[in-house]
């Protein structure tokens, strides 16, 4: 019979009737065997579990403790702080976009932009919020080595939008900024100075640190001159009507340019096989990406909550501890209380860890995606034009042909130069449509390896953090462990 | 030493041995078999087995509750209803959206909620059996002709339940009285009673709180991996065969996730639920033995009267003695009772925390073996 905590009783999936062997019985309380063990592999059993990213023959890491190729996690006080690693493969080089290929070495991309330091500025329903902007770089485009300036989210938005105005219509993937939030910044300039407004600016602080990396990783934005301005100018013109191109203001015209592009008859030939794959590999991930990105907000929700009721359930636990009247459990019941304490912060840092690590990366993501459908919109709008140039053109000829058999050599001078001109509108027609299908396809090649590369890394970082959390309730159950043995 | 688990009062000797060696969930009600073993003469046969509903358990509690012969003795606590309403209407609505789900989603979902609903059948089905261990171990109680009546007859005992007027009685039963008591041993049972009783009831709320957070953020992490699974399934790319090793990963935590929630509801959950029911069956005990003071103060005075009258004194005195003996003979076996309850409780208490420490260790050690090895 059962009195070890290792056997488990094996269930049979038929939920009408109790298996034959015996339940153990307990008059003390219900029984002590564990329910759950439908599945046939018990992970007790086997000594070591590897999960390998690489080929099977790897070794394992069969430590307790993370990887010392790894950073620690920084202390729960403090919010984990997910810095998109800086590239140590290195792809980008200082030449020209044309040359933007995946070899490794070259110039190394090296720099490092810290959003940090938030701090109102004035009073009121007119306050805002102003950062540090840190630059740490070695490349010659700049003209120190660090500099900082103060920037406020207005001004993030302003760069978003110029960036956009110039790049998006000829195929570069421009990262989008972060949202605006009237709720969020109503409490912080309202002064109310409380857990909700503190995580809304750790919030917006941690996204703008991450738009300005992804935006200077970009190879062609990096040496924009708005950029440049943008993080070594000291001054700033203040950026007006920010509501352009916000990711909602992005959102909207990427949706009316779908409808433009829905109302025509598009004819896909041959070339456009990878653009047409292209496509719907980004609608699927779309879907897929949303969906993961809401479970993984429940998933912080919830982990909240758990925190919470474990801390609740702790205090009731020290009160019930206090009334026991047997010293011993009574102070098992005490040290139970404390245990479950612990674990409620615990709980908290990884919902933490949860948040900032997974849950910010997809909603990016989720974000990037829409700019990168609305870049092969784009390129459907630049087609349609040099389309429509090209029926214009046929129509002009067919009536200068038309007017060969009149007698208006005037209006025959007008139709032939305007044929030139015309003919020239359709030449540059096709080549925006050739330069702009070139660059999408190197943009999104380079998109999916940041992609790659974000994933893994945030990812590694997310399941450090599991490992530490779980290293810490070890340590404490271990610790409560004699103190329940020691009831007597 | 019997062979069964070890523990504080349970002498499983051979004379009488109860347990349920089978159930069937119907639509609406679930029918558990009762199986005896026993060699006392009473019984007709050495091993038999009968159907019983959960009415009749709580039909055989309440009678050992209104008899008046037990009213020293702690009542075990009768089984709580079972109950799988919430469970079935899960299942219900799995299959209205089946439609809007993948197969393998719904197959997992499907698996998890039989899961569930099976955990909580195993559940009632131990509850059930506790109780009728713990009468059976009883030396009072288990020679109970009731208790042999529902242990052997194969009829259906039509049972009705409790009308209002009973149920009255159970409200105010809850109420015990505050007026301080001769003996020293029963006032601090009282006031220790009263305020560890409330105690266990908020523990017990905040621990399924707690579990039901747990199991929620469980199911949350389900859903990741089935999403990271789609994800890695678009195509065979390096991408998606990480976002396949990710998933599984999760899956595996998820697993992981539901255990721990699972043994924390039975080792920590269950317990404070038991101890609820107990502390309660505890103080309707203390309430039974002041009803019986009062009883005992009411014949002192009404004796008194009739000396001071010269009437009916012997009948006085009789009855005076009768409640005499009552007041003195529960006060003695709810001493014993309480003494014991204490001893339970602690040895109880003590295997619970010290499996639910033990369990949490192995699963946050499995957890972390299970690691990824990075580029």
């Amino acid at each position: 019979m059962c009195v070890c905590v290792c056997v488990c009783v094996c269930v049979q999936s038929g939920p009408a009737s109790l298996p034959a062997e015996d339940i153990s019985t307990n008059s003390n309380g219900p029984k002590q065997d564990s329910l759950f063990d439908d599945d046939p592999e018990d992970l007790f059993a086997e000594a070591t579990e590897e999960v390998s990213l690489d080929s099977p023959e790897r070794d394992v890491l069969l430590s307790d403790g993370p990887s010392p190729a790894i950073t620690p996690i920084t202390p729960p006080t403090s919010v984990i702080t997910p810095r998109i690693g800086l590239a140590h493969d290195d792809m980008f080089t200082h030449s020209s976009f044309d040359e933007i290929e995946e070899e490794e070495g070259g110039d190394s991309f090296d720099i490092h932009i810290a959003v940090s330091d938030p701090e109102k500025v004035g009073d009121g329903m007119n306050a805002y919020m102003a950062y540090k902007v840190t630059t740490k770089t070695s490349l010659s485009l700049f003209k120190t080595d660090e500099f900082s300036v103060k920037r406020r989210f207005s001004d993030f938005l302003g760069l978003h939008s110029k960036l956009a105005s110039k790049y998006l219509h000829i195929g570069y993937i421009v990262p989008p900024a972060p949202e605006k939030s009237i709720v969020g910044m109503t409490k912080v300039k309202v002064g109310k100075e409380d857990q909700s407004s503190n995580e809304f600016v750790e919030k917006r602080r941690s996204a703008l640190e991450r738009y300005l990396m992804r935006t200077v990783k970009h190879p062609i934005l990096l040496k924009d001159p708005d950029v440049l301005q943008f993080l070594e100018s000291s001054e700033l013109p203040r950026a007006v009507s920010t509501q352009a191109l916000s990711s909602a203001g992005l959102l909207r015209m990427v949706n009316k340019a779908a409808d433009a592009v829905n109302k025509m008859t598009i004819k896909m030939n041959e070339s456009d096989a990878w653009f047409e794959e292209k496509q719907q590999h980004f609608e699927n991930l779309d879907v897929q990406l949303r969906k993961l990105h809401a479970s993984v907000e429940s998933l912080v929700c919830h982990r909240k909550e758990l925190s919470v009721n474990t801390a609740q359930f702790a205090k009731s636990a020290a009160m019930l501890g206090n009334s026991e009247d047997h010293t011993a459990l009574s102070r098992a019941l005490s040290q139970l209380a404390e245990v479950e304490e612990k674990i409620d912060q615990l709980h908290q840092d990884q919902a933490n860890a949860d948040f900032y690590l997974f849950s910010e990366l997809l909603g990016d993501y989720v974000r990037l995606i829409t700019a990168v459908k609305g870049v092969f919109d784009h390129r459907m709008k630049t087609w349609q034009k040099w389309q429509d140039s090209q029926l214009l053109l046929q129509k002009k000829r067919e009536a200068e042909a038309k007017l060969q058999f009149t007698n208006k050599p005037d209006k025959l001078q007008q139709a032939k130069d305007e044929i030139k001109e015309l003919e020239g509108k359709v030449q540059q027609g096709e080549r925006d449509f050739e330069q702009i299908s070139k660059t999408i396809r190197k943009e999104v090649s380079r998109f999916e390896k940041e992609r790659v590369k974000d994933f893994k890394t945030i990812i590694i970082k997310y399941l450090e953090s599991l490992v530490q959390t779980q290293q810490q309730l070890i340590k404490y159950w271990e610790a409560f462990l004699p103190e329940a043995k020691a009831i007597s | 030493p019997s062979p069964r688990a070890v523990n504080v009062d349970l002498q499983t000797d051979a004379t009488l041995q109860v347990d349920i060696s089978d159930a069937l969930s119907e639509r609406d009600k679930v029918k558990f078999t009762v199986h005896t073993k026993s060699t006392l003469p009473n019984f007709k046969q050495n091993e038999f087995s009968v159907v019983r509903q959960h009415e009749e358990f709580i039909w055989l509690h309440d009678s050992f509750v209104e008899n008046e012969d037990y009213a020293g003795y702690i009542i075990p606590p009768a089984p709580p209803r079972p109950d799988f309403d919430a469970s079935r209407e899960k299942l219900q609505k799995l299959g209205e959206g089946e439609g809007s789900m993948t197969k393998e989603e719904f197959t997992k979902m499907k698996q998890e909620l039989e899961a569930e609903y099976l955990a909580i059948f195993k559940k009632t089905v131990a509850m059930h059996e506790v109780f009728l261990c713990r009468v059976a171990a009883h030396p009072v109680l288990r020679k109970d002709l009731n208790f042999h009546v529902f242990l052997e007859y194969n009829q259906d005992l039509s049972v009705r339940g409790k009308n209002k007027k009973e149920k009255l009685e159970d409200f105010f039963k809850n109420v015990v009285k505050i007026t301080p008591d001769v003996d020293d041993f029963f006032e601090h049972e009282k006031t220790f009673l009263l305020e560890y009783h409330n105690r266990v009831k908020d523990a017990s709320a905040k621990s399924d709180r707690m579990i039901r957070s747990h199991k929620n953020a469980a199911d949350d992490i389900n859903r990741i991996a089935s999403s990271l699974y789609s994800l890695g399934t678009q195509d065979s790319t390096d991408v998606c065969k990480f976002f396949l090793k990710v998933s599984e990963l999760f899956e595996k935590t998820r697993k992981i996730e539901a255990r721990v929630a699972a043994d924390e509801d039975l080792k920590l959950a269950d317990l404070l639920k038991y101890y609820l029911r107990e502390s309660q069956a505890a103080k309707d005990l203390l309430y039974r033995r002041s009803r019986s003071l009062v009883d005992y103060e009411n014949a002192n005075k009404a004796l008194d009267k009739a000396r001071a009258k010269n009437r009916d004194v012997l009948q006085a005195e009789t009855s005076q003695q009768l409640c005499c003996h009552k007041f003195e003979k529960i006060s003695e076996s709810a001493k014993q009772e309480l003494i014991d309850f204490k001893t339970r409780r602690v040895a109880a208490f003590r295997k619970n925390l010290v499996e639910l420490a033990e369990l949490e260790l192995k699963h946050a050690k499995v957890k972390g073996l299970v690691t990824v090895r990075s580029r």
